[in-house]
């Protein structure tokens, strides 16, 4: 399946369009003892296309609403501070504006009004480019806005609790939006997309967060790429959604009892490829994920790597890598309609007598006492007893109850 | 008591077994902390391998200890020392020298990896000595009250096996007949009856563990991260030492030799 998506130097080239027309635009300058002391005046008397410059200095203000087309841009040491007053720093109502290289923070917090740093609403071709935001509750915030760009940017909050945090980058009802170089620290969901279309996110590091380091929902034809999501509370959970390409990411350190690399729940037609999950609790649980691809992925040190429950099926994994991972796959169901093969297990004891390259055993990823931890808890207790090795032994030796069809049947002999 | 404790030291350290198990130890941690980084998995490995060697070592070499000191026991027992004396020199005397060896192998290798040196090594090692005194306690029982060699050995051979394999295989069929009631207080509660179980417990918890053990693993963090849980935990392993030591010294009092 081909996904469109709208390339970053078509984006590129519409914004360059649109600002073409601007020939008369006029270079207006906040410092503190200029003709503008305030960001707010100088954008609410800029004209169409104009330029905004902030001088170094803090500008303790908020409630800026931009208009009309216009680049507002911060010189070095520029910084906006809300020092928490009610409402969002900078709201954006016009196409083709482009806010950058501006320090932003404190923005208030609120549990009715979705305060955010800077707020994209119902708007065009805009981009937020090399921006600092602290604390910025919500610290980016678009809906209803297409063909936009957000790029190397840092966000950084300070963690509070999940009801008083807000997201790093929230998108909803939005098409088109290019997400790329970003660092988000510290928020509640650090990359939140729901009712987006074609979205793509590129080389952005996403750790520390409360909950996820990204959270999509009804958001198809979206492409993840190159991406880190480094010791979020929960990790990565993706819902409801078709068409999604997830490549050469990096999902590591989510550890805990609640914490998942990715959980896909009603994930379909989807594409994951070279991927590393590293030491996360559960890497990957798929929960009605359909028709998924699952190649050259790394699944390294985790404790459960795939685990695949019933309601999945037509998903195929092949050519993955498990090494050293407490379960290779589980799942709570004897029937798979899943499709495994050429991965490398490291737990695998077969042989190659052919020297293909490829194991003359099948090989059985799923241990029987995965499936008993699956439909009986509590007998997880026994972990690592020498009784389980022997149960898995004698189970992997003459396999009567883990699911037949479940199985490897030409397993690589080292990593692909 | 010190002279007594003194010669069943240097029989025990002129012996192989000891300077066998502290290399075995010794080459099994270096091992593994060589080719890894002392994460989670490496102790695990080593947590398998120690929490399955100790407990057969120590009741077997107890129990063998006991029936080949026998002309020894009867001629020290003809001279004027209390027999208890003597049942406590022999007990330290077998058990110290392994514990040593076990901590030994396992602490210096710990060290040089100074990484490693980490809570989960520490309640190993706590824990791996814990069970050397309880399996030795249980030898000596066996050792005296089993006149047989063979038969001893036999009997040491399958509380061993009961302890590392039986037992779990009948906690296992607990759980899964009455899967159908909350059956994590009365796991627990089982676990704190087998000192093997205990000690792996102990060790999964300092490296975090319960995380994948779901429901399950945060109840028994919750237990055992509590000062009763640890209190019960300390007790019970106590107990598994105090018990077998007692009555086995009751019957070595009270031994017709």
């Amino acid at each position: 399946m081909r996904l469109t998506y709208m390339k970053p130097t078509m984006i590129i080239a519409v914004m360059l369009i649109a600002s073409a027309g601007t020939a008369n635009a006029e270079t207006i300058t906040v410092s503190k003892n200029g003709r503008f002391t305030s960001v707010r005046q100088a954008v609410t008397s800029s004209q169409r296309g104009d330029v905004v410059y902030v001088e170094a200095g803090v500008f303790i203000e908020s409630n800026i609403v931009i208009r009309h087309p216009l680049e507002l841009r911060g010189r070095k040491g520029a910084v906006i501070d809300g020092s928490n007053t009610p409402g969002t720093l900078i709201t954006v109502k016009s196409d083709s504006v482009l806010i950058s290289d501006l320090e932003l923070r404190n923005v208030a917090i609120s549990y009715v009004d979705d305060n955010a740093a800077i707020k994209i609403v119902n708007s065009k071709h805009c981009e937020v480019l090399r921006c600092r935001i602290f604390n910025g509750f919500f610290a980016i915030y678009l809906s209803n806005s297409q063909q936009c760009r957000i790029a190397d940017n840092y966000l950084k909050a300070d963690k509070g609790l999940e009801s008083n945090s807000g997201n790093g980058i929230h998108c909803w009802t939005s098409k088109d939006v290019y997400v790329s170089g970003n660092i988000i620290d510290g928020h509640r969901d650090g990359i939140y997309f729901e009712f987006m279309n074609r979205g793509t996110v590129i080389g952005n590091t996403s750790r520390n967060n409360l909950r996820y380091g990204l959270h999509f929902m009804f958001s198809d034809s979206c492409t993840y790429s190159r991406n880190k999501f480094i010791q979020n509370g929960a990790g990565v959970a993706v819902m409801f959604t078709h068409y999604v390409q997830i490549t050469d990411n990096t999902f590591s350190d989510n550890w805990g009892p609640t914490s998942y690399g990715l959980l896909l729940k009603e994930i379909s037609d989807s594409h994951l490829r070279g991927n590393l999950f590293d030491g996360n609790t559960i890497a990957i649980h798929g929960e009605g994920a359909a028709r998924i691809l699952l190649e050259h992925n790394v699944f390294r040190n985790n404790g459960y790597a795939l685990r695949i429950l019933g309601n999945c099926f037509e998903t195929t994994v092949r050519d993955n890598t498990f090494e050293g991972n407490t379960f290779d796959v589980t799942t709570n169901s004897v029937n798979s309609q899943n499709t495994f093969i050429n991965n490398y297990w490291s737990s695998y004891s077969g042989y190659d007598l052919n020297k293909d390259g490829f194991g003359d055993v099948p090989f059985h990823p799923v241990r029987l006492y995965s499936l008993l931890v699956e439909q009986v808890p509590s007998s997880v207790i026994l972990m690592h007893t020498p009784f389980v090795n022997i149960l898995d032994l004698a189970e992997r030796v003459l396999p009567t109850v883990t699911p037949e069809t479940l199985v490897d049947s030409k397993p690589r002999m080292s990593a692909p | 008591m010190m002279r007594l404790l003194k010669y069943v030291l240097r029989d025990i350290s002129r012996g192989r077994w000891v300077l066998l198990y502290f290399l075995f130890f010794f080459a099994i941690t270096e091992g593994l902390l060589f080719f890894t980084a002392g994460e989670a998995k490496t102790i695990v490995g080593l947590m398998n391998v120690v929490f399955l060697l100790i407990p057969l070592a120590s009741i077997m070499f107890g129990t063998l200890h006991l029936h080949n000191s026998r002309d020894f026991i009867e001629l020290i027992l003809t001279q004027p020392v209390r027999r208890s004396t003597v049942f406590f020199s022999l007990y330290l005397g077998v058990s110290l020298p392994f514990v040593c060896s076990f901590l030994l192998g396992v602490g210096i290798p710990a060290l040089i990896h100074a990484a490693a040196f980490s809570p989960a090594i520490i309640t190993l090692l706590l824990t791996g000595a814990a069970l050397t005194f309880v399996f030795t306690s249980i030898a000596f029982y066996v050792g005296i009250v089993i006149n047989d060699k063979a038969a001893g050995m036999g009997l040491a051979f399958i509380l061993w096996l009961f302890f590392t394999v039986i037992y779990d295989g009948a906690l296992l069929a607990i759980t899964v007949m009455f899967q159908d009631y909350p059956m994590e207080q009365p796991t627990i509660a089982m676990v704190l009856l087998n000192p093997i179980d205990l000690a792996r417990i102990a060790v999964m918890l300092t490296v975090d563990y319960a995380a994948l053990m779901g429901y399950t693993g945060a109840v028994i963090q919750k237990f055992f991260g509590s000062g009763l849980g640890l209190m019960l935990s300390v007790t019970s392993l106590l107990l598994w030492i105090a018990i077998p030591f007692g009555i086995g010294l009751k019957s070595f009092n009270n031994k017709d030799w």
